[in-house]
């Protein structure tokens, strides 16, 4: 049975330093509060893995968090790049950034495998591209038909950590809306969290929505909001406004550390976050 | 730009054209204005797909990022990002997608990935997302890329996606397709007021141009309206 818990005590408990962590959410349910959380903790050397890194990595790689990061995309979307994770990677700031990158039909397969138990992935992918000599990829061959397919190392993170609209008290938790990536995290996990709008009384069943049985989850937190400045459908929009915002706030070293010291280390949680930034 | 209308109206209305009532893989931006220019004038039954997982959006506002809400509301069914991937682009359901790049060779390569070198880029770009698969499991691949010498060049930094499937690439000139036989890209056609000479210009690779080269024809009306209201609803 998970534990129902704070947010700051999940992660004291289930994330070390050195960890490899993934925090999953395809534009969707991007679970914010809970990559401030690992700020506010200071982890360090996490190996940190997302098909799409978006603004809640670039604080994470900017703060210094993250030794490794293993991704298909990493940028603004509909907005631009990610200028932490720029720095980190054309300059070294502020420290070096290992970097494993694939598509996101690879990265997708692999999350696939790790959920399935299983020590790789397979696709057809990678074809006549640079990545292929630049990645963990390598060529299997099809044991029935001869045919040459791309195999991907599995997905096995020490924590996986996702956000959802809800959860009942026995640690049951639903999401609906694009759904991602979210259960293969899940499964694929040593251990996981999930942060959720709320914890309800009993669980209403949504079409195409994805259920997350207590007995695969660690521990479930009630951090309304904890997406922002992604959504929660049914629950709020996307701010797009702060997405826009984010670009010129990360260009610079000294404006994004000012950033992070007033909005991360100086708050007490993401309510306290959420105060003062007014939303 | 002609008098009338906007460089990116006319690369709008060109892309919307190649999309017929089949099945539409969506990027965001410009392929995806398209799209939905195309579903609201020739091809009311174009069935779009977005990577985030929606089949069948139709979003009543153009969406800023390829996730918002407004996709999976209007859309006939969500899947999950896995099943996205494996069943419906490796299924071979796609007929026609869109893809950018910073990048592209003769032969229709595009790169995404980095300007400069791998290890240390002079600038590093968001990378290959979907596009490695995307540009080997649809059927006809379109690339939108504005004519330059810088994004028209003779050696890729890094290949992010083949382009072997590429069948159309528009510019902010004309349009570019493969020759049937080398596979390089030729000029095919030019926007009304556009030159031979301003095309080569902007092409780091010496450029040829189809014996039967077309002018593409200037938006129509009905084109511009559905267009000018599409795009009157995006989010500032």
């Amino acid at each position: 049975m998970p534990e129902i818990t704070t947010l700051a005590e999940a992660v004291e408990e289930f994330v070390g330093d050195g960890n490899t962590v993934a925090l999953e959410g395809f534009t969707h349910l991007i679970p914010h509060a809970a990559g401030h959380e690992l700020i506010r903790q200071r982890r360090r050397d996490l190996t940190l893995i997302r098909m799409t890194p978006d603004v809640i990595y670039d604080q994470l790689i900017g703060v210094g968090a993250a030794r490794k990061l293993v991704f298909s995309w990493g940028g603004n979307p509909g907005v631009g790049s990610l200028p932490r994770f720029r720095d980190a990677i054309e300059h070294g700031w502020p420290g070096a950034l290992e970097i494993e990158e694939h598509s996101h039909a690879g990265m997708a397969a692999a999350w696939a495998a790790g959920a399935a138990n299983l020590p790789f992935g397979i696709l057809r992918g990678y074809v006549g591209t640079d990545l292929a000599s630049r990645t963990r990829v390598a060529t299997v061959t099809c044991p029935f038909t001869g045919e040459e397919l791309a195999a991907v190392p599995a997905h096995r993170p020490d924590v996986g950590i996702v956000h959802a609209q809800q959860a009942d008290r026995a640690g049951n938790v639903q999401l609906w809306g694009i759904i991602g990536i979210q259960k293969e995290v899940v499964l694929a996990s040593s251990r996981t969290i999930v942060t959720v709008e709320e914890i309800v009384e009993r669980l209403e069943p949504r079409p195409g929505g994805v259920l997350l049985p207590a007995f695969v989850v660690d521990a479930v937190c009630a951090v309304p909001g904890g997406a922002h400045p992604s959504y929660a459908h049914g629950y709020y929009e996307r701010d797009n406004d702060f997405y826009v915002r984010w670009s010129s706030i990360s260009r610079d070293r000294k404006r994004f550390t000012e950033w992070v010291d007033r909005h991360i280390y100086a708050t007490s949680d993401f309510g306290d976050y959420r105060r003062l930034l007014g939303t | 730009m002609q008098a009338g209308y906007a460089t990116d109206e006319m690369m709008t209305v060109t892309a919307a054209r190649l999309v017929a009532d089949g099945v539409c893989f969506v990027g965001i931006g410009l392929p995806s204005l398209a799209a939905n220019l195309a579903r609201h004038t020739h091809a009311p039954n174009c069935v779009l797909i977005y990577e985030s997982g929606t089949i069948g959006a139709k979003p009543n506002q153009p969406p800023l990022s390829i996730g918002d809400g407004e996709l999976a509301q209007t859309a006939d069914f969500v899947v999950s990002v896995p099943e996205m991937f494996a069943y419906w682009l490796q299924g071979g359901h796609i007929d026609v997608a869109f893809l950018g790049a910073a990048q592209i060779d003769r032969f229709g390569n595009l790169n995404s990935t980095v300007i400069g070198d791998y290890e240390r880029p002079s600038v590093r770009l968001p990378g290959a997302g979907g596009a490695p698969e995307i540009a080997r499991s649809c059927r006809n691949v379109v690339v939108i890329l504005r004519h330059s010498p810088r994004s028209f060049v003779t050696s890729l930094d890094f290949v992010s996606s083949p382009g072997d499937h590429v069948t159309t690439v528009i510019t902010d000139l004309g349009i570019l397709e493969p020759d049937v036989d080398t596979r390089e890209l030729m000029l095919s056609a030019l926007y009304p007021g556009r030159t031979v000479e301003e095309a080569r210009d902007a092409t780091g690779w010496p450029l040829r141009v189809a014996a039967d080269l077309q002018d593409v024809k200037p938006p129509s009306d009905e084109e511009l309206d559905a267009l000018r209201r599409l795009t009157a609803m995006v989010p500032a």
